[in-house]
């Protein structure tokens, strides 16, 4: 990373008459021209740059960054291990094949996705999977409008309620609102799981589906899995799994074999492939014998004589996410992460996750407070620092680390701790790259005690140090036009 | 040794490292997974395969692709993609950093999204950009959830019967489960029927209007007076378009729409067998706050330097739960970085090139196809820049073409039915191809 902020946008090096495009040379007979009354002028404020330019302005800009290949992002429920390299070589391997080619040019890209849905069938304990969803969040809709579909099918339209846990991902219940349900949430115990008593107590025939996550979101394994499956479904609801933590229970146990009927797997998390900063990532949905038919189309569907064809429609699906079949090229990146690893490799991927937790925690609960005890699964939560007589709080705590080149946490969830501090490391991360975090954040608990100013006013060393956010929200410049009308705001 | 390359663990570092925590096993770190729960036999999947047997795993798989030379649209553009984009976007910096939360660490990522949200918003000639949703369909579903919420109690949105029929079906589907009816208004000729539009406007209770630019079947509608009429029954005007029409078109903006969505795939992204492309949604000042997703805002920091940050993401999943205008959270982040290099090195007089050049390829198919007597234009009277609807004359039918051309590696089209092909011409395809194609067309024997 830059020591030093690169603070350009492409916009400052535009100059009239520049050029950056290689086109072939132009002999047709017709020209847009014909068509001038519907078109414009031109784009307005378009840079014009040349190759070189525009090649060194983005590879200074990336260095103000920070990715898993430059340090560690301890940063819990998000499931930051190593990207493999050589999924990023056969992801090229679809870049021209276009989504409504005839199945008989496709044969290889279907038995891809067919593949890795296979595949992910024998790790969650599911019937059947799309691989469609764009996202985490964008399966969890795709897997309650799958429930949507069920209700619908058995003529049961008075349930209009969806369970989440109050420890839940803030995508649960905005995924649950977005498929037209009302959301209550069940309390979870002091130790972080569910409340049985509190579900009883919400369980009725309004009720179309709990959302949990297992392990939780504060990393504990909920224990009574079994009996809150039987619950829910007593109530004739069903049981949905969000994949977000399903890392450490690879090799272990698998959702279906606990009763969850529903879930959606985040490949940018467990299966490796990379954020992006943001995108794109894939959350393919499995569901439970007997729920197959709801599934979204398009769907890839094997024949008798073994090829595979694309399913447009179906009439028993709940229907489409999606144009196509979704973000195709990070399944190959999850399919090449599972045939690299094998299942050998891929079941201790889990228990060395959950060791790399537990490590860390173990070597830092003097100093600062965890409020459930272990042994936590992928990923724990302290309440901060021990010593509250500081006044150095979780977002100090978080930036101070970026001075010595980790990422921080993630912060203040979940909810249910004024101070969280969600810690997850991942099986990618050395005992030595452990052993450095673990030190720097006991560096800063002795901070926090004998100089808390320093941690208060952290970060010092970074690129950008105290952006404005509230100015940011209340007089938001939020393009290059806007920011040319409004040169400084401050 | 340790268990995998991907794994630094030695045998020393996990005993070492149990030892710390106080257990003796693995295994006892899971004791809390009741054993009717654990697995009982081993994955039924491959043991570990070298990297080398991973690469012919997968060339055995590509082997069984065909790489056409692509006639083919209907959403997904065969497009340049210009070499810098891959080397840039393969860095590992962008790559494999997560949503830049922490803006300290993150200023590459934030400094792009908004290049990207500038870049849109000149495209669209709208105010603003969020920073990209999944695709097209779902960033049209999302801006008919924004409209029914920006009218508060409005039930119904209508879409035009020449929106392309995948995005309509996963707006339908959104539809559905949010309580929307969504009514669709009748075509004629290629074009929406501006006089149903008018109708069903009157009828009341209007939340949002959605037409495609260009439409389903290539052809460039005109939109004026459209937005005066939707806000005359104070219903909002969305647009889902094709990026790369945009170098050329009218904007969105200078229609008075009031959200331009669509796909940005168009912008030289590849084909990638239908994913990732980019989903975009471009609005007016007045409607930003009800924009789902991700948005980054300039500001200063503490040393006064011109930096960038997440912002008004009061609107937001993680803020908000389940009264936040859309659950979205991951996006297609890098696929904004593809578009700002792209859009950097093409500027305003590449995009016209791009266009002029499917423009003239379109024009010069038409004219050959045409003089084969087996294909024509459909709308030869309607306005079209590089996609048109071709009809199949007699004696042949869209299969028949289909194969034909497969069998010589060209993807000749989207059968829309058994006489109809919807056919694109792009950058990609030389005089050489066209002539290839019109060529075979006039090789096949009607029966």
């Amino acid at each position: 990373m830059n020591a030093k902020l690169y603070d350009k946008l492409i916009f400052e090096h535009s100059a009239p008459g520049r050029k950056g495009f290689s086109l072939p040379r132009n002999t047709y007979s017709h020209h847009i021209g014909e068509i001038a009354s519907l078109c414009r002028d031109r784009v307005d404020d378009l840079p014009e740059v040349d190759e070189p330019t525009v090649v060194r302005h983005y590879t200074n800009m990336s260095n103000n960054n920070f990715g898993v290949d430059t340090g560690f992002y301890p940063l819990g429920s998000c499931t930051m291990k190593y990207n493999p390299k050589i999924n990023e070589e056969l992801a090229a391997g679809v870049k021209g094949l276009h989504p409504a080619q005839p199945a008989s040019t496709v044969q290889g890209a279907l038995e891809i996705y067919r593949r890795l849905e296979l595949a992910l069938c024998e790790i969650g304990g599911m019937a059947e999977f799309t691989l469609n969803p764009f996202a985490g969040a964008h399966g969890e809709l795709t897997g309650l409008l799958v429930i949507r579909a069920y209700h619908a099918s058995r003529d049961d339209f008075g349930r209009k309620t969806v369970i989440v846990p109050d420890s839940a991902h803030g995508t649960n219940p905005a995924s649950a609102a977005v498929a037209g349900f009302n959301i209550v949430e069940v309390k979870s115990l002091p130790d972080g799981t569910v409340d049985i008593d509190d579900l009883a107590s919400k369980l009725d025939d309004s009720v179309a589906a709990m959302m949990m996550t297992n392990p939780n979101t504060v990393g504990m394994f909920e224990k009574n899995i079994p009996a809150i499956a039987e619950m829910v479904h007593k109530a004739g609801a069903l049981l949905y799994y969000d994949g977000a933590n399903l890392n450490p229970m690879l090799g272990i146990a698998r959702p279906g074999d606990m009763g969850f009927d529903v879930m959606h797997i985040n490949l940018h998390k467990t299966f490796s492939t990379p954020h992006g900063g943001g995108g794109p990532g894939a959350g393919p949905v499995g569901v439970r014998a007997g729920l197959e038919k709801f599934l979204p189309t398009p769907r890839v569907i094997k024949k008798d004589d073994g090829s595979l064809y694309v399913e447009r429609f179906n009439d028993s699906s709940f229907g489409s996410i999606s144009a196509w079949l979704g973000n195709f090229t990070v399944y190959i990146k999850a399919l090449a992460y599972i045939l690299s690893l094998g299942r050998d490799a891929l079941s201790m991927a889990g228990q060395l996750a959950t060791l790399n937790a537990n490590y860390i925690m173990h070597s830092l609960d003097d100093l600062y407070k965890l409020p459930i005890p272990g042994p936590c699964k992928h990923e724990f939560v302290f309440d901060g620092l021990k010593d509250k007589s500081t006044g150095v709080t979780t977002l100090n705590v978080a930036k101070r680390l970026l001075d010595f080149g980790f990422h921080a946490p993630t912060i203040y969830f979940p909810l249910l701790f004024h101070e969280s501090l969600m810690i997850e490391p991942t099986e990618t991360e050395s005992r030595e790259t452990l052993d450095r975090f673990i030190e720097v954040m006991r560096e800063i608990a002795r901070e926090a005690a004998e100089a808390p100013d320093k941690v208060k006013e952290a970060p010092h060393d970074t690129p950008v140090r105290h952006p404005d956010d509230t100015e940011a929200a209340l007089h938001p410049i939020l393009t290059w036009k806007q920011l040319c009308d409004k040169p400084t705001a401050s | 040794m340790s268990i995998h390359r991907y794994f630094p663990h030695s045998d020393a570092d996990i005993s070492a490292m149990l030892d710390r925590c106080g257990h003796k096993s693995l295994d006892e770190l899971y004791s809390d997974v009741a054993p009717e729960l654990r697995l009982r036999k081993p994955y039924d999947l491959p043991e570990e395969m070298s990297e080398t047997e991973v690469r012919r795993y997968f060339e055995n798989l590509f082997s069984q692709n065909r790489r056409m030379v692509c006639f083919a649209g209907g959403g997904f553009y065969d497009h340049y993609t210009p070499a810098v984009i891959d080397a840039i976007i393969s860095r590992s910096e962008f790559l494999t950093a997560y949503t830049p939360y922490q803006p300290e660490i993150s200023q590459g990522t934030l400094q792009y999204i908004f290049e990207y949200q500038s870049m849109m918003a000149s495209l669209t000639g709208l105010d603003v950009s969020n920073a990209s949703m999944y695709d097209g369909a779902t960033a049209t579903a999302e801006a008919m959830l924004m409209a029914v919420s920006a009218s508060r109690k409005k039930k119904r949105v209508l879409i035009s019967a020449t929106v392309n029929p995948a995005v309509a079906r996963v707006v339908s589907t959104y539809a559905r489960y949010h309580g929307v009816a969504l009514e669709v208004i009748p075509d004629h000729d290629g074009e929406t029927l501006r006089s149903e539009l008018e109708a069903m406007l009157g009828a009341g209770d209007v939340a949002g209007v959605i037409a495609a630019y260009p439409n389903y079947y290539g052809i460039v509608e005109d939109y004026s007076g459209w937005a005066d009429l939707c806000h005359s029954h104070k219903a909002l005007f969305i647009l889902n378009c094709r990026a790369s029409a945009l170098g050329i078109l009218k904007s969105p903006g200078s229609l008075s729409a009031d959200i331009a969505c669509g796909d940005a795939q168009s912008l030289g992204m590849p084909l990638n067998y239908g994913g990732p492309g980019l989903g975009f949604l471009c609005t007016t000042n007045a409607l930003v706050r009800k924009m789902p997703g991700r948005i980054v805002g300039r500001t200063t920091d503490a040393e006064g330097r011109r930096v960038f940050v997440l912002t008004l993401q009061a609107r937001e999943q993680h803020i908000r739960r389940e009264k936040a205008t859309s659950n979205i959270c991951s996006n297609q982040g890098l696929m904004a970085l593809h578009t700002v290099v792209y859009l950097s090195l093409m500027g305003n007089e590449g995009l016209r090139q791009v266009n002029d050049l499917g423009y003239g390829g379109l024009r010069l198919l038409a004219e050959k196809l045409e003089a084969t007597g087996k294909m024509k234009l459909k709308y030869p009277d309607r306005p079209f820049i590089d996609e048109a609807v071709f009809e199949i004359a007699d004696g042949l039918n869209a299969d028949t073409i289909l194969e034909a051309a497969a069998k010589e590696g060209i993807l000749a089209g989207i059968k829309l039915d058994e006489r109809e092909l919807l056919v694109a011409v792009t950058e990609m395809q030389s005089p050489a191809d066209i002539e290839r194609y019109a060529n075979l067309i006039a090789s096949l024997k009607k029966s």
